[in-house]
């Protein structure tokens, strides 16, 4: 770990002095022709390389949503995989130019590491998994319990406090990447297993015998995923803010990516403004007029990913839930192109 | 020569000052003191000044911020509503324990494994060959994962137990279990008789050499040592009228699965995080540790022990007086170095989730961001536990040293 970070604030130390000097994100990411896209180290659903090292999931889209909006080209992205601990100083030092890696929206995060949050891309929920052969059906039935985890998560500090305000004994156990926390938990090291819902879906994938554990029903925290950009760069803010809206909105309004060239002829004006038939909402946010056509096309919208990524019918099977449209009674809610 | 000189006349000091040896020396490490500092203060004033543009708070104060995460070995005081600097502390000392019982096992395995390689006997020299070459070959972090996993997975279950030594040990996957002593009041007075007994024993060994010097008599200083170190506390125990409890692992075997197993809080248990580290750090530097022994057995001209033998002494002997003593000299430098690389290759502890200075520190560093002054903390923490050993080794290298009259 060491190895990773340290050159990573030498960086912050060195390389951030050089970007002060230098031009906004956009202008860096057009001059080197790709975007870099912070991802965690191997997330089924959200971010996950391929055996040939294609990285796919709901976090991966956004990226490619990103460079689509930039290029014209979904593929013009690099991914830097990150653990929980690198994320916030490889984007502080310019290492990437978004991060997009299951990070949750929190004020600290907001306000004190100089960042921005661009939006929510996944509303998730802190869980609990066990074995089923432990005979637990509630969360508030593990006292004493051992727990895996990762660290350097806000699930290391909802853990404590759900435990602390249960007035539960227990006992944690964190390590650095998911992988040996998967490894450890299937090993039986610890008796719970906790992290994003989303994640331990994900997670209990690779154990041995995935279908002898069971996620409890709890749900201890409120965990916005979203991606992050630095603060200090508004264009760019906008880029990632408006890229995930404009996927957001596409479903709404029933654009997807097999439809987007027949859409473009659409009689509907929001649906116009949004594919820049009408208006010139693009170069206003510094982009080509076609941004959102160039997103749609490339990524799909909100909908097309997530059902591709961790919907019912991936081997995650999740539900919509909360993160269906605020029309059909999910949280998510772009605002309008106009 | 005299054209020179004519050419110099209208500026005699100054000629003479380019060329003069010392004034030029003087300037380039000038130059290169400025160059120095002008590129320290370059780095500084920017990393603040880019600190300040990204509105990145810096400054040591989160350290008085309440933590709010849990840490599974604490040797202070610890719970989630201690400081950002409490946690440091915590992780500072695993560090600490890591390192300094790491250093004692590996030196111990060290010049066994290192002595059996010389050995006459084929079998024990080969097999102390074939782990020095297997041990030292293969990357650390590999080992400290076959420890853990490997291991892990060979280990009992949670609700399930290895029990050894009359039923006092118990190993299973949530680490070794042992009874845990609980001092009472007045047991202040063990303590005390223990580091009578320390200075005692200390004080007998040189009374006996000095005994020994005069007179050649020998006295089974070994013997009366460890007699002192177990007995006066014994008999303090004793006369204090008992004043200490053990506090029995408390195993469960009916009721609800999860409540099986090991109560939490029941004597004490290492971690079995802790064990793998230990275990994988020791076994990993003894292998080089050996290397260094043996090296320095052979520095030691084989006319030395043929002289030992003539004058009658056996092997063991031999060894013990003649030949280490001797050997020391080239071992103890090399050795310092490994004591140093097993301090810092403990920080490979946080692959394993044992909650080390790095592995903390690395936790706090996420939670609040302050990563330029946690990096700083490690080094500063590292820096000096390297210098402090080194200090020591020095000092001990210096008393052993041959004293050339």
């Amino acid at each position: 770990m060491s190895n990773k970070i340290l050159p990573l604030v030498l960086g912050t130390a060195m390389g951030v002095a050089a970007s002060a000097a230098n031009a906004t994100t956009l202008e860096d990411v057009k001059a080197k022709g790709f975007v870099q896209c912070g991802v965690s180290q191997g997330l089924p659903g959200f971010s996950n390389p391929d055996a040939q090292g294609n990285w796919t999931g709901l976090d991966v889209d956004l990226c490619r949503g990103v460079a689509a909006a930039v290029f014209g080209d979904a593929s013009a992205v690099k991914f830097t995989p990150l653990s929980a601990k690198e994320r916030f100083t490889a984007l502080q030092s310019g290492e990437i130019d978004i991060l997009s890696r299951n990070t949750t929206w929190t004020m600290s995060r907001d306000t004190q590491l100089g960042l921005n949050f661009a939006g929510v891309n996944y509303y998730d929920g802190q869980g609990f998994m066990v074995r089923k052969d432990l005979g637990v059906t509630s969360a508030l039935e593990m006292s004493g319990a051992s727990v895996c985890t990762n660290t350097g998560t806000t699930t290391e500090l909802n853990v404590a406090d759900y435990f602390r305000a249960n007035n539960m004994p227990y006992e944690i156990v964190a390590f650095e990447k998911a992988d040996e926390v998967v490894a450890a938990y299937d090993a039986g090291r610890c008796d719970v297993y906790t992290t994003d819902a989303s994640g331990l879906y994900a997670q209990r994938l690779k154990l041995t015998n995935p279908a002898d554990h069971m996620v409890l029903p709890e749900i201890i925290s409120k965990e916005p995923l979203g991606p992050v950009v630095r603060q200090g760069d508004d264009e760019w803010f906008n880029i990632a803010k408006w890229t995930l809206n404009a996927m957001i909105n596409a479903e709404e309004m029933g654009v997807t990516s097999a439809n987007v060239d027949d859409m473009k002829g659409s009689d509907n004006p929001s649906i116009k403004r949004l594919l820049g038939v009408e208006g010139a909402f693009g170069e206003a946010i510094g982009l080509g007029n076609d941004w959102a056509y160039n997103v749609i096309k490339g990524v799909g919208n909100y909908g097309e990913s997530f059902d591709a990524n961790v919907g019912p019918d991936t081997p995650l099977g999740i539900a919509r839930g909360v993160n269906a449209l605020w029309s059909n009674g999910g949280f998510l809610y772009a605002p309008p192109v106009r | 020569m005299s054209i020179q000189e004519q050419d110099s006349a209208g500026a005699p000091a100054r000629a003479s000052l380019l060329n003069d040896p010392k004034a030029r020396g003087l300037f380039y490490q000038a130059t290169l003191i400025i160059a120095l500092v002008a590129f320290g203060w370059f780095i500084v004033s920017n990393t603040v000044e880019n600190l300040e543009r990204q509105n990145i708070a810096s400054g040591f104060g989160f350290l008085q911020n309440t933590a709010g995460f849990g840490i599974i070995q604490a040797l202070v005081d610890y719970t989630e509503t201690s400081s950002y600097g409490q946690a440091i502390l915590v992780g500072f000392f695993n560090t600490l324990l890591v390192a300094v019982i790491g250093i004692f096992l590996a030196t111990i395995i060290g010049f066994v494994v290192g002595i059996a390689r010389l050995s006459n006997n084929w079998v024990i020299s080969r097999l102390a060959y074939c782990y020095v070459e297997l041990i030292r070959n293969v990357p650390l972090l590999l080992q400290i994962f076959f420890w853990y996993f490997a291991v892990l997975r060979a280990v009992p279950g949670k609700r399930d137990k290895w029990s050894f030594l009359f039923d006092t040990f118990h190993l299973n996957i949530a680490g070794l279990r042992g009874p845990q002593p609980i001092f009472e009041e007045g047991s202040g007075i063990i303590g005390w008789a223990l580091v009578l007994a320390i200075v005692l024993a200390f004080a007998v060994a040189r009374w006996s050499r000095k005994r020994q010097e005069a007179t050649g008599q020998q006295f089974p200083v070994f013997l009366t040592g460890l007699g002192l170190i177990i007995g006066l506390p014994l008999i303090a125990y004793l006369i204090a009228g008992m004043p200490m409890h053990f506090n029995y692992p408390e195993f469960v075997e009916t009721g609800p699965m999860l409540r099986r197993g090991f109560t939490l809080g029941s004597g004490f248990n290492l971690i079995p995080e802790f064990l793998a580290l230990t275990l994988a750090l020791s076994i990993y530097t003894a292998a080089f540790i050996a290397e260094i022994v043996r090296a320095g057995i052979q520095a030691v001209s084989h006319g030395q022990s043929e002289a030992a033998h003539a004058l009658g002494l056996r092997n063991g002997p031999t060894l013990r007086l003649v030949i280490i003593p001797q050997a020391m000299r080239v071992i103890i430098p090399p050795l310092t170095s490994q004591y140093l690389n097993l301090t810092k290759n403990s920080s490979l502890a946080v692959a394993i989730a044992f909650p080390d200075l790095v592995s903390v520190g690395g936790t706090v560093l996420n939670q609040t961001g302050q990563a330029i002054e946690i990096i700083g903390i490690w080094m500063f923490v590292y820096l000096t536990l390297s210098l402090l050993t080194s200090a020591f080794m020095n000092w001990y290298n210096q008393r052993m040293a041959l004293v050339e009259r």
